[in-house]
């Protein structure tokens, strides 16, 4: 019974509002855009930190990552033929390796600019000479053959590891292992091919057009052949360029021991070099750091959302006010009729929230169709997550509550001789 | 026709006064006014405008209350009940006739018919059944699907009459009802009147206008709040 009475006053609540349409229909819009943005927002916020983070994750949250960085030119950049030398050097990366504690291992890794070819194919991919543990730290999967092995670094071999990409681009329609590419001057076997690296959720067909491909060849093979000098032409000046190492992993055995580590690689650094040629990357406080940008973010847009969500129950009430004011016979019948006061109530106020309440579901709506076509147009990641279409639904039923309880009010206590006589 | 007993009054007021304060101004609408109106009576109470028949029209609706002195319908005193109790008592006891008709206009016949049993404590199950009878028994059967602008003036207050019996009503009160009709379909709305008269209906008819006060069994007659003039056990005219 109370159901069916209940279910009633919502019918006709639903009537009434359909006799002013178009003023139903402006009311609502401020809920629908209240709420849609929320949704929306929060979709794109939550793609963009997840994206932040999974980027974030993907270094490692255990590492700590040490980079050479080319230090600022100086005043000697006149000169015509130089050789630059900087960053991290294989002094520096056995002081992390072996004095270090909570260092489990520490990976060097060396980038060398060259030319790849097989045939009359060829390709500049990142050439990446490193060792074996490099593929654990990393993730990389092996697709036929093998990854860089202990033996091969022993025996300064010339062997290599292609990138899917690079695989698939000089021996498109064969199996690459055993063949013999050549990088720079030297020719180098084939021992293993990689799974191209997805990413962790959104697996995308296209790599872009950014991913060069990778090679992998054993770090002692590439410092016997290319030396720690990288000569690099530049528009009528040659510059020599040495790095020993572009790049140190240190994996730390526990989360909590990447903080001392970080520090002690900063401290080191420091003392060991003159000049800041290299950079300390902690993956974890970068986590750390987007998750509070990430709260940030959802404190400003939580109060950019009420700030909405307030507008549009102010319009709501605004129109009920002068609704209530427009049916005052209506009321003054309906009380002479025997309705008591909590029947006014109930009907102003399930007419509030079927206002809010629609304006919430098509807000929803709206808001689910927002972060599909920004994912689609502006290749943005966006994550709608469950409890925002709830949150938000909730908070339109909560703001037809709150801002139709005062005119359904004002209807109640009207005096019935009095809104009987109001034309 | 209604199995209650009819040697209660239906409506009986006791010294009612009813007092307005008007900023400085005080006005007494009505002055320790007492009457019974018993069942089956037919009444048209009559007076100039201030004569105080609205006020009341309004104490008998209990849509008011008296300032002071006793109201009672049926035996429920009136003038202690808080708005709730006051708002079940009409719901239950007073079907009101309204001169501008005053139909729901979102609902169509049958719905506004219904209306004052959207509000009882219980509402009966046979609701739908009866609005159906007292919408054949005002003879607009074949409109019951209709809004209120859609019908002439004289239907919607057919309409009126059959929502004001829906609940089988102690009082009809009756508040200029032909007032915004044609003179034709006021008379065929006092038949009407006079019918449910003839079937044991009280009725108080609020009129200025001599010629539908004539159609009553009894007239009151009121000046200033009190009453002027009794004319009672009159035969009822057609």
């Amino acid at each position: 019974m109370m159901r069916g009475s209940f279910m009633r006053t919502v019918r006709l609540g639903v009537r009434s509002l359909l006799l002013h349409k178009l003023r139903s229909a402006l009311t609502t819009l401020g809920v629908l855009f209240g709420v849609s943005s929320v949704i929306a927002m929060l979709a794109i916020g939550e793609g963009a930190s997840e994206e932040a983070q999974e980027a974030i994750r993907r270094l490692g949250s255990q590492n700590v990552i040490l980079r050479s960085v080319k230090p600022p030119e100086d005043q000697a950049s006149e000169q015509t033929t130089r050789v630059l030398t900087y960053g991290l050097t294989y002094e520096d990366f056995e002081r992390v390796e072996q004095t270090f504690p909570g260092v489990e291992r520490a990976i060097p890794m060396r980038e060398l600019p060259d030319e790849v070819r097989f045939g009359s194919r060829s390709l500049h991919p990142r050439i990446i000479a490193t060792v074996p543990e490099y593929q654990a730290a990393t993730g990389r999967v092996v697709h036929e053959g093998r990854f860089l092995e202990e033996i091969d670094d022993r025996d300064v071999a010339n062997v290599c590891v292609l990138g899917y990409e690079v695989a698939r681009h000089l021996l498109p329609f064969q199996s690459s292992i055993g063949e013999s590419v050549r990088i720079g001057s030297d020719y180098f076997t084939v021992v293993g091919t990689l799974l191209p690296r997805v990413r962790f959720e959104s697996d995308r067909a296209d790599p872009g057009e950014g991913i060069t491909g990778e090679v992998f060849i054993p770090l002692k093979t590439g410092r016997r052949w290319f030396g720690d000098t990288i000569l690099r032409v530049r528009s009528g000046s040659r510059d020599m360029v040495e790095v020993q190492l572009h790049e140190i992993v240190a994996e730390v055995d526990l989360t909590e021991n990447v903080p001392f580590v970080a520090a002690a690689c900063r401290t080191m650094l420091e003392r060991e070099h003159t000049q800041r040629d290299y950079e300390v990357i902690v993956p974890l406080e970068l986590l750390l750091r987007a998750q509070e940008t990430k709260r940030i973010f959802n404190i400003v847009l939580g109060s950019i959302a009420g700030i909405s969500l307030l507008v549009g129950g102010i319009g709501i009430m605004n129109v009920m006010l002068a609704t209530v004011t427009e049916r005052t016979r209506e009321i003054g019948i309906r009380r002479a009729l025997g309705a008591k006061r909590r029947h006014i109530v109930t009907q102003f106020l399930v007419e509030t929230v079927v206002l809010s309440v629609g304006g919430g579901l098509l807000g929803i709506l709206l808001g689910l169709v927002i972060p599909a076509g920004v994912e689609r147009w502006a290749d943005m990641r966006t994550i709608v997550t469950p409890t925002a279409p709830l949150l938000a639904f909730g908070i339109s039923a909560g703001v037809g509550v709150v801002f139709g309880l005062y005119p359904a009010w004002r209807a109640a206590t009207m005096d019935p001789v009095e809104a009987l006589r109001h034309e | 026709m209604s199995g209650r007993d009819s040697a209660e009054p239906v409506a009986e007021l006791e010294e009612v006064s009813r007092v307005y304060h008007l900023g400085e101004n005080v006005v007494t609408a009505l002055d320790r006014f007492s009457f019974r109106f018993e069942q089956g009576e037919y009444w048209a109470v009559m007076g100039s405008s201030g004569s105080g028949k609205s006020t009341l029209l309004n104490i008998l609706g209990c849509i008011d209350r008296p300032s002071s002195g006793s109201y009672r319908v049926r035996g429920e005193e009136s003038a202690a009940m808080d708005d709730d109790a006051l708002s079940d008592l009409r719901s239950r006891e007073i079907g009101f006739v309204f001169q501008s008709y005053n139909l729901i206009p979102q609902l169509d016949v049958l719905e506004n018919i219904m209306v004052p049993l959207f509000y009882q404590d219980e509402p009966p199950a046979d609701g739908p059944l009866r609005a159906r009878h007292l919408a054949e028994r005002v003879g607009l059967a074949e409109r019951l699907d209709h809004r209120p602008p859609e019908l002439s003036g004289g239907q919607q207050q057919r309409v009126a009459i059959a929502r004001a019996l829906i609940n089988d009503p102690a009082l009809i009160l009756a508040d200029e009802a032909t007032g915004n009709l044609d003179s034709a379909t006021a008379v065929e709305i006092l038949d009407l009147f006079d019918e449910l008269h003839a079937e044991g209906k009280t009725i108080l008819l609020v009129t200025h206008e001599p010629a539908v006060g004539e159609r009553a069994e009894s007239v009151l007659r009121l000046t200033d709040g009190h009453i002027a003039e009794v004319v009672h056990g009159r035969e009822v005219g057609a």
